[in-house]
């Protein structure tokens, strides 16, 4: 059991009182990100990156991925206690939260969210735990090709899983890959797509990117739906939360469905979002109340918990192992990484011991101290939402502007910030997903250093990405997940015939 | 007036068109840029406009596709993509965004935001004078602490500050 004295090496690393603050500070920092409407886990790790600069690598991912379990459980509050999901993945749990807090459960329905967040969040940590080794020392192996193809797989499932959306998935993916273009080929030197402007030298920084689209974006559209929240009171106490402790164990089979759900999905770049639908979609049909479910079922709160926590934690397992993130905020702790000089990949594995295994035992805690903190200081964050949109918004602009600012201490990004926030505003009512966009940009240059390489490799002959098994089978998963939204329509039209 | 509000400001179908218009142009500025400094194969391997040649067409094509699916789409264009009321709201924090943003760079972040988050209270919620000063200053100074002080970061400041002697 290497994996697990390798475990116990990181508890010993992560459980220094200076990390132990930082993980608390992170997770209640998180909740507040998750709480807020505008800033969210992805655009939230964004903004207080260039803070971790000077930290100690291990110190700054154990804060930032602090702040990323905080925000998955921050989600729920608002979803369950205002009916406003404050994260995507969070909308689901709208469904039945909002109706058993109106029905005045609200305690039962908060309790249940953070409980399974946490059991899904453990699940994937405990999956990370074994297997990310297993997976590194495999990957350990790959060239040119192999990573290629398994950027190729990334991209694919996400068009493969945009129910009706594939061209537009396409669109934003390539537009992200075309803004990751832009500036000094590191190959050649030469520049491109820069049409003569001296500021696009340095290409888009997708930090700016994320902050604009996700934070700017989301709160033009918190906007429209004017400047009230109206929500229910919270009375969270233990007696409530060990009542509903009692009734969570009659759910383990929607729980176990869930995590399973949850932590495939965040392996496979689905994402946290799709992953609580599905997982939601999957217990009402499984459920023997299937057909109350959106009038106010506690199972229906667990099974998008659940799933969602499980997909946003387990997203980190290929950003470790291969150096490719499942979820936008994967990507943006990936982008820490390379700021603090640490290439992901299989290499961390070996290279880098106390800062793998510190960050997987933080996971354990961070977890842990965030449904400590989640179960007790509800009603403080609750509050912060009667604050009026009048101060909030103006307020988290700041944040986003000095976010965006301190990236590289550039207004030229504050700018841009504002412009993408626009096009997030755009993109998401036209219903272009901006994941596949953050994604490219972040893998932008190695997806197109890896293909180039293995094109070197071969002359120019694209039969490389079938040389063998391994890189063959990628490939052609790859290219199934990407036809995949034609079969359905030609069979049904076949069927119908 | 609420009626008024309430109609749409453009419809679903139109922005949809406008959209994939606009990344149409994107992706066809990256051909033709890729193009420029060389799309294809130099003696050492694959030239720079290699790879986004191609995801330049990738973008052409796929908006072509969706201009066409919207274009055809009749139940899109009855849908409203933004209200009246809705747009107005957008704008009422677009614009004062825009005009903040290009604020920092003359009078430096703290007073911008103190300005930016005080027009706010004032003008979309109402709120009297005081209240507004004390929130506006408070949270500017609890950023001056926070970056200046305490993470030492520094954030970009104008005449108030070298006025204040703080620089």
């Amino acid at each position: 059991m290497e994996e697990i004295s390798a475990l116990m090496h990181g508890f010993a690393v992560a459980l220094s009182p200076f990390n132990l603050m930082l993980m608390m500070i992170g997770v209640v920092l998180g909740v507040l990100i998750g709480v807020l409407p505008g800033l969210g886990g992805a655009n939230g790790v964004a903004i207080l990156l260039p803070l971790t600069f000077t930290m100690p690598p291990t110190s700054g991912i154990i804060m930032l991925s602090c702040i990323y379990w905080g925000a998955l459980f921050g989600g729920a509050i608002t979803s369950i206690l205002f009916n406003i999901p404050g994260e995507p993945w969070s909308v689901a749990t709208t469904f039945d939260g909002y109706p058993l807090a109106q029905k005045g459960r609200a305690g039962n329905a908060l309790a249940a969210a953070f409980t399974s967040s946490f059991v899904g969040a453990l699940v994937a940590i405990i999956l990370i735990t074994f297997l990310s080794p297993i997976v590194a020392r495999f990957a350990l192996e790959f060239g040119p090709p192999e990573f290629f193809s398994v950027y190729l797989l990334t991209f694919c499932a996400f068009v493969g899983m945009a129910k009706g959306k594939a061209m537009k998935t396409i669109a934003s993916m390539m537009i992200g890959f075309a803004l990751a273009a832009v500036g000094l080929d590191t190959i050649t030197g030469q520049l491109r797509l820069t049409f003569g402007f001296t500021g696009l030298l340095q290409g888009f920084d997708f930090l700016i990117a994320v902050i604009g689209l996700f934070g700017i974006g989301e709160i033009l559209q918190t906007l429209e739906e004017g400047l009230e929240f109206k929500g229910t009171s919270a009375k969270l106490n233990m007696k409530v939360v060990i009542e509903t402790w009692k009734e969570l164990p009659r759910y383990w089979a929607t729980s176990l469905r869930s995590a399973a759900v949850g932590c495939f999905m965040g392996i496979v770049p689905g994402g946290a979002t799709p992953a609580s639908f599905m997982s939601y979609g999957i217990a009402k049909r499984f459920s023997r109340n299937g057909d109350k479910f959106g009038t106010g079922e506690v199972e229906g709160v667990v099974a998008p918990e659940t799933a969602a926590h499980a997909a946003g934690t387990s997203a980190l397992l290929p950003m470790l192992t291969l150096g490719v993130p499942g979820s936008p905020t994967a990507a943006v702790l990936l982008g820490g990484l390379l700021i603090w000089g640490l290439q992901p990949g299989p290499l961390l594995f070996v290279e880098q011991k106390d800062f793998v295994w510190g960050l997987i035992a933080s996971m354990y805690l961070g977890n842990i101290a965030g449904l400590i903190v989640v179960l007790t200081t509800v009603p403080l964050f609750a509050s912060i939402l009667r604050i009026p949109f009048s101060i909030i918004a103006p307020v988290i602009m700041v944040v986003c502007a000095i976010g965006a600012y301190t990236v590289h201490s550039s207004m030229l990004d504050v700018y841009m910030m504002v412009l993408f926030g626009v096009v997030g505003y755009v993109f998401k009512k036209l219903e272009y997903p901006l994941a596949p966009l953050v994604l490219a940009l972040v893998l932008g240059d190695r997806a197109e250093a890896s293909f180039r390489q293995s094109m070197l490799l071969s002359q120019g002959d694209m039969r490389i990405f079938f040389s063998n098994g391994l890189v063959g089978g990628i490939t052609a998963l790859a290219l199934i997940l990407l036809l995949s939204p034609l079969i359905g329509p030609l069979r049904n039209r076949l069927a119908g015939r | 007036m609420s009626n008024n509000d309430d109609r749409s400001a453009a419809s679903m179908r139109t922005l949809d068109l406008v959209v994939a218009g606009l990344i149409f142009l994107l992706g066809a500025l990256a051909v033709y840029d890729s193009w420029r400094i060389g799309a294809g194969w130099a003696e050492d391997g694959p030239q720079s406009g290699y790879f986004p040649f191609y995801v330049g067409l990738l973008i052409c094509g796929s908006s072509l596709v969706t201009f066409v699916r919207s274009f055809r789409d009749a139940r899109a264009a009855g849908q409203s993509f933004v209200s009246v009321g809705q747009l107005r709201m957008v704008i009422s924090m677009l614009v004062p965004t825009a005009i903040y943003v290009a604020a920092i760079g003359y009078l430096g972040i703290y007073l911008a935001s103190t300005l930016f988050i005080g027009l706010f209270m004032v003008w979309l919620g109402k709120y009297g004078w005081a209240k507004t000063a004390m929130v506006s200053v408070g949270v500017s100074a609890v950023f001056f602490m926070l970056f200046e002080i305490w993470f030492l970061v520094p954030l970009p400041k104008g005449p108030l500050e070298a006025a204040l002697g703080l620089n």
